[in-house]
């Protein structure tokens, strides 16, 4: 089975309207939930059960988010949807804001309900201007239609949503950064504890859950907790969306069940294009470790297979690297982007993030040193676990996990002061 | 610990918030403003910038950045900090069209390289400059989120995928024949 739940409209024409959604079974889950008052500890139970995890890359139990909440507290509690997508190699909660934005829209509703929400706000990067407007019309749709704001359906109970577009951070992606960018400031992550739960938006209880995550709320609530749950593997309960790229046939995002083997979802994604060989993937994002092709091809795309081989699930951005290119150069490139995106916050990421680039960048251009290898394992151990928030340590990983597979292609260009891939 | 920017006494600023913009982009800004708490007018902060930067020709100057801060009741500092913070906006001139070239890591594998040696040479500028016409200017940037459609630039705010270099000649064709509207 594919497209079950987050892109269940993708197969329709004109995938985003309400008609559409509506069509097949939209905003069933809240006009139940209304019409039957089901409680929110109900409501809560079943996303629990349902072992959805945190789909922007962390991972967290959504359910044991969700009840970490005062819902009895008083004054404002607010819903905050992360959908400042920027992990390199992901690009899912596009396709959701931009092909069902209906199906977020719908799980920001129930997780309002759910944890006593008085508002939601969905950050968008800025860049996505057409996910964004497609995100505006259907708030509208469903305010013209009674699914949001002021006594929804006539029971009471009120809620609406805006959208908040983001103006180019990665760093915004990390929950606390992104609530200090809604309140108007640089994204800088801030300490934690108190959580965000405690205290988040405008100093008041949020809770913060990805795209993803919230767009598979109505299906969980519609069809159940164990639906979704069975529709994956232990730890990994449900389907989740791949974004795969790389010099592949049929690039794309696909929407697949948890514990699916890596094989088939290449084989999905068209395969390698013509006479190119698979060297290794990055199987969660660019911060995730590379893992070498004989180990990809015999693991499940869940949490706990990429995890017990070294690496993570993170985003499920798949990026597949064939065999023309330079581990190098890729290191390379990975590393700049994290120091351009360090906030500069904490020292440890701030100077070491430019320091490994720029050792990695010599290596990469003839001048490295025969230490320099060590010299990349040492800084990354004096980033990762010292930072704020985890950019040093997505920083680092890639680093260290490059050097551990690919040692004989950094050694090379040590040694040769060239690549012993192509013609550099 | 995160608590707003108070306020800061302008008084003499704040009486004639009118002054500050046209009237469309004041209405720009206002529905923004609404998004928030009426406490918490500087969370229009980002979006305020960005309206001002497109009615400007895309860049931002110190007086509009301090125009922001009075529309908003900021301390001018506290848009500042915002303004340099995010990749987007920008604090000099560039030119009618800004195409920004994702050049990471799918990108990269894809031929982003290519598509940069092309665009260079056809527009006769290096990454971070502006043409002598001010009709283009060319910029690196991280990830856009499209990396399905590797290589992709963005030209305003359109994503343009699966670049070729034929596919960018046409695409500055045209933007060439609409001179800059």
């Amino acid at each position: 089975m594919a497209n079950e739940v987050c892109l269940r409209t993708l197969h329709l024409d004109r995938s985003w309207l309400l008609s559409t959604y509506e069509s097949e079974g939209g905003y069933e889950a809240l006009r139940k939930i209304l019409k039957e008052k089901i409680s929110q500890e109900d409501i809560i139970e079943t996303v629990k059960t349902s072992g959805l995890r945190g789909r922007g890359g962390a991972g967290f139990p959504t359910g044991l988010k969700w009840s970490f909440i005062n819902r009895s507290a008083a004054g404002d509690k607010y819903i905050v949807c992360n959908s400042d997508e920027g992990e390199p190699g992901t690009f899912k909660d596009r396709d959701i804001l931009r092909y069902n934005p209906h199906a977020l829209v719908e799980g920001m509703i129930i997780a309002g309900y759910a944890t006593g929400s008085t508002a939601g706000y969905n950050y968008i990067r800025g860049e996505f201007w057409e996910p964004y407007e497609r995100f505006e019309a259907a708030l509208q749709e469903a305010r013209e239609a009674g699914l949001l704001g002021e006594n929804i359906l006539g029971s009471g109970f009120s809620f609406d949503i805006h959208a908040h577009l983001g103006a180019g951070a990665y760093v915004c992606g990390e929950e606390t950064a992104l609530l200090e960018s809604i309140e108007g400031k640089k994204g800088q992550p801030r300490f934690k504890p108190p959580f965000p739960a405690m205290f988040g938006l405008y100093g008041r209880p949020t809770i913060i859950n990805n795209t993803e995550s919230l767009a598979s709320i109505p299906d969980i609530i519609r069809q159940g907790g164990e639906w979704f749950r069975d529709i994956g593997v232990e730890n990994s309960g449900g389907s989740k969306l791949f974004s795969i790229s790389g010099n592949i046939n049929n690039p794309g995002v696909f929407e697949i069940p948890m514990g699916t083997p890596f094989s088939e979802l290449l084989e999905m994604a068209g395969g390698m294009k013509d006479g190119y060989n698979l060297k290794a993937v990055i199987p969660g994002g660019s911060s995730s470790p590379v893992l070498p092709a004989e180990v990809m091809m015999d693991l499940t795309m869940d949490y706990d297979a990429i995890a017990k081989a070294g690496s993570m699930l993170g985003s499920g951005a798949v990026i597949v690297i064939d065999d023309r290119q330079c581990m190098v150069k890729l290191l390379d490139r990975i590393s700049y982007f994290y120091y351009e995106e360090s906030c500069g916050q904490c020292t440890p990421c701030r100077e070491g993030t430019g320091w490994m680039h720029r050792v990695i960048h010599r290596i990469e251009q003839g001048q490295g040193r025969q230490e320099d290898m060590d010299l990349l394992n040492d800084v990354t151990k004096r980033i990762m676990g010292r930072t704020i928030c985890a950019l040093g340590d997505a920083a680092a990983m890639p680093v260290a996990a490059f050097i551990k597979h690919f040692r004989e292609e950094f050694q090379y260009h040590i040694d040769h002061k060239q690549c012993m891939v192509g013609g550099r | 610990m995160t608590l707003r920017c108070e306020p800061w006494a302008r008084a003499d600023k704040r009486a004639d918030k009118e002054s500050l913009f046209s009237p469309q982009v004041r209405a720009e800004i206002d529905q923004w403003i609404a998004k928030y708490p009426d406490e918490w007018k500087q969370s229009a902060v980002m979006a305020a910038l960005r309206i001002v930067q497109d009615d400007n020709g895309g860049y931002l100057t110190e007086e509009l950045m301090n125009k922001v801060a009075d529309y908003l009741d900021m301390p001018p500092i506290a848009v500042y900090e915002v303004a340099t913070f995010y990749s987007m906006y920008e604090l000099s001139k560039v030119g009618t069209h800004k195409i920004c070239v994702c050049t990471n890591v799918s990108c990269m594998i894809c031929g982003s390289e290519n598509i940069v040696d092309h665009l260079e040479k056809r527009l006769g500028i290096k990454l971070g400059q502006t043409t002598e016409d001010g009709k283009f200017t060319l910029k690196e940037v991280e990830c856009l989120g499209a990396c399905g459609g590797a290589p992709m630039f963005q030209i305003g705010r359109q994503y343009y995928e699966n670049l070729t270099p034929e596919l960018v000649d046409s695409i500055l064709d045209s933007l060439e024949q609409d001179n800059g509207e």
